[in-house]
């Protein structure tokens, strides 16, 4: 995968999944029942407002010192024995991930649950040097084996599936003859997975944080699935987005504490490892090789803009949940690896607002989004800012659109001007049902537009009329 | 103690008894209202897209017109364009002239609900209306401009009216300003999903503070043919 998860247009995705009502139904379903666990989780912790204020305090601390602490972390983590790489972009990324793979003649990987190995299409590139890679988390690997189906959120990749079709999925690619009961298909799979955990040359895992004082990645895992990873293959290799450092274990408590409320509506994680270097002589086991790809692709420039902001991000996924919006499109209709308010705010700063200018319009601006996220980044003030910026820096609009919102601008820019075509707005009354208005018709009746104005009826009555 | 009203474009032209009652609401409440004529649209429909320097024309004509008369408040029926008058001064940063005017009409400017409980300290106006009542606080005025409670607490003292929660009360409506025309479709999911959920509370009326969300909500309701009153708050504040 990349960024881009669909070749379709803005429209098609649009179209496509608010015509799919089994998916939204599920969406809504899925973001109901997870946000109602994430609010008794806060609920029961306390003074969510202070914690997300220290969470965002850590962030941004980091973000600000980020040079530093990336020194740190990586002369910590060479001390322990892990060898660190650094990549500019996707392609560095994946060539040195190559590399690893070509060195130890490695054709079995293993991976746990990573957003940035899907951001740089780390799969593909490997795919084509004949490694076979394998995703480990349920959901990724219930969508790998569905014909490489899209995730819809990035915690809950499969968020858009239910029982029965995972059902239909694990029938259709692999043969499975049991029920729908969830217990009964994991316990299928789990035998698949067993067999390639042990078969694995390499392990390819995420980083959801980096503590720079001891070198040491945590993974936070709900399935186990990341524990087998990094203890049985030889060789692991740890994909690491560049801001995701916290300076000691205090913080990481911190971080922790919130990632698994505002993920998935829970304490804590199942699991959470915490990988200080390769295995030592007296380690039973435990990889002998750790590679830790530190990727930048694109948050340098990020991290160096008015957007710094964004990097705060955790992936939680709450703004997801809690997205109006994405609740109807589902993360299909953004059509790219993060959807949802983050997405918006994320993706064209990383990847351009050329491309992905169109997923700034997911949004009616409701701010829902902000008061949910545990790192208080401003996810409507910055898609608000990259509305701004694609019509008056980048001037990627329509020449039709630009005419129009002159004309309106004119109007209301001048009294005189606005208070003659007020008068005469009435008449729109009548107008045939096209172009915005056919738009605003299609869900609902139109307003009747009053031939006496309010500023009339005010006139009227100071002349003792009304 | 004088106030100018800001009567917004869409009290002006399209929901016109929002602001009739707004006046008379707040003559009664002892306030000298002045409206200035001059006064046009606070632009959000153009900033909100992206288009910001069209928007600014319409904001220097809007501060013009409602600090000429030096009232001491501004007042208007919405908690959106209040909003976005409070974001004035952001748009004018590197106007020194512009940022003070747009700094002194942002100490002034009060949502009118916000207005009546703060500013002239009054939860009880004497309303009554009897039935069931769906509030909607629009997203821009309870989570943005921070006011919830006030709207609640006049309508909790209006005689015979039952407040009735209901499933996503606080989620958005879908309006969104272009966005209702823009993403039609994905607007029109928003307030069908909307509404059904007012109409399964089995409400009389829904009420709300803000007039572009309660077009967007009546012209659903209409659409999906359920018999459901919608009232802005000044509305029923003005029923006895």
């Amino acid at each position: 995968m990349s960024i881009k998860t669909s070749d379709l247009s803005f429209k098609q995705r649009m179209r496509e999944n608010l015509s799919d009502s089994f998916k939204r139904q599920s969406i809504a379903a899925a973001q109901d029942l997870i946000n109602q666990k994430r609010q008794e989780c806060y609920d029961k912790l306390g003074d969510f407002e202070k914690w997300r204020d220290l969470a965002a305090d850590i962030r941004s601390h980091v973000l600000d010192n980020l040079d530093y602490y990336l020194e740190q972390f990586v002369s910590n983590a060479e001390r322990v024995g892990a060898t660190v790489h650094f990549a500019r972009d996707a392609a560095e990324a994946n060539a040195i991930a190559r590399e690893i793979f070509r060195k130890k003649k490695a054709t079995k990987a293993v991976k746990s649950k990573s957003m940035v190995t899907e951001e740089i299409g780390l799969n593909e590139a490997l795919e084509e040097i004949g490694v076979q890679i394998l995703e480990t988390d349920l959901g990724e690997y219930l969508l790998q084996v569905d014909n490489k189906d899209k995730p819809s959120h990035i915690v809950i990749p499969a968020l858009h599936k239910d029982r029965k079709r995972i059902r239909g999925v694990l029938a259709a690619e692999l043969g499975y003859d049991g029920d729908d009961v969830p217990e009964n298909m994991t316990k299928f799979v789990r035998g698949i997975l067993r067999q390639a955990f042990l078969s694995a040359d390499i392990a390819v895992t995420g980083c959801n944080f980096a503590i720079a004082e001891t070198g040491t990645i945590a993974l936070m895992t709900n399935e186990g699935n990341g524990r087998f990873v990094t203890s049985i293959p030889k060789t692991h290799i740890v994909f690491m987005g560049m801001e995701r450092i916290v300076p000691s274990f205090r913080e990481l408590d911190i971080m922790f504490s919130m990632l698994a409320r505002s993920g998935v509506g829970a304490r804590t994680s199942v699991y959470m490892s915490l990988i200080t270097g390769p295995k030592a002589p007296a380690d039973v086991d435990g990889p002998e090789e750790l590679h830790i790809i530190i990727v930048d692709n694109g948050r340098s420039a990020v991290l160096a803009s008015e957007f710094r902001d964004v990097l705060r991000c955790i992936r939680c996924g709450a703004c997801m949940l809690e997205c109006p919006a994405y609740r109807h499109v589902s993360g299909h209709g953004y059509g790219v690896l993060y959807p949802g308010p983050l997405g918006a705010a994320l993706v064209p700063l990383i990847a351009g607002y050329k491309e992905y200018k169109d997923i700034t319009k997911i949004c009616s601006l409701c701010g829902a989004c902000n008061d949910v996220c545990p790192v208080k980044i401003p996810l409507y003030e910055t898609i608000y800012q990259h509305r701004r910026i694609i019509v008056e820096r980048e001037k990627l609009t329509n020449r039709l659109e630009d005419a129009a919102f002159s004309v309106y601008g004119n109007i209301i820019g001048h009294s005189r001007l606005y208070r003659a075509a007020t008068r005469l707005a009435f008449l729109g009354n009548w107008a045939p049902r096209v172009s915005l208005l056919k738009e605003w018709c299609k869900s609902r009746e139109m307003p009747v537009i009053q031939k006496e104005r309010f500023r009339d009826w005010f006139a009227r009555r100071r002349r003792g009329e009304a | 103690m004088k106030v100018s009203f800001f009567v917004t474009c869409i009290a002006d032209n399209v929901l016109t008894n929002i602001g009739i009652k707004s006046i008379e609401l707040l003559e009664e409440l002892g306030c000298d209202v002045v409206f200035n004529p001059k006064q046009t649209c606070c632009g959000q429909p153009l900033a909100n897209t992206g288009y910001h320097k069209k928007a600014k024309k319409s904001m220097r004509v809007l501060i013009d017109a409602l600090l000429e008369d030096g009232c001491d408040y501004v007042v208007a029926p919405s908690g959106s364009c209040v909003l976005q008058v409070k974001e004035f001064p952001h748009f004018f940063r590197d106007e020194a002239g512009w940022a003070d005017k747009a700094t002194v009409l942002v100490d002034k400017t009060f949502e009118i609900t916000d207005f009546i409980v703060n500013v002239l300290k009054v939860t009880d106006v004497g309303a009554s209306l009897t039935g069931r009542a769906a509030y909607h606080p629009s997203c821009h005025m309870s989570r943005l401009l921070g006011v919830k409670e006030p709207p609640i607490l006049l309508l909790q003292h209006v005689s015979g009216l039952q407040l009735v929660p209901f499933k996503g009360q606080d989620k958005c409506c879908g309006f969104g300003g272009t966005f209702a025309v823009k993403m039609a479709d994905l607007s029109g999911a928003m307030v069908t999903e909307k509404v059904q959920n007012i109409a399964a509370a089995g409400v009389d009326y829904v009420i709300g503070a803000d007039g572009a969300c309660l077009m967007n909500i009546e012209g659903c309701i209409k659409r999906e043919g359920y018999n459901i009153r919608v009232y802005h708050v000044v509305e029923v504040l003005m029923m006895r």
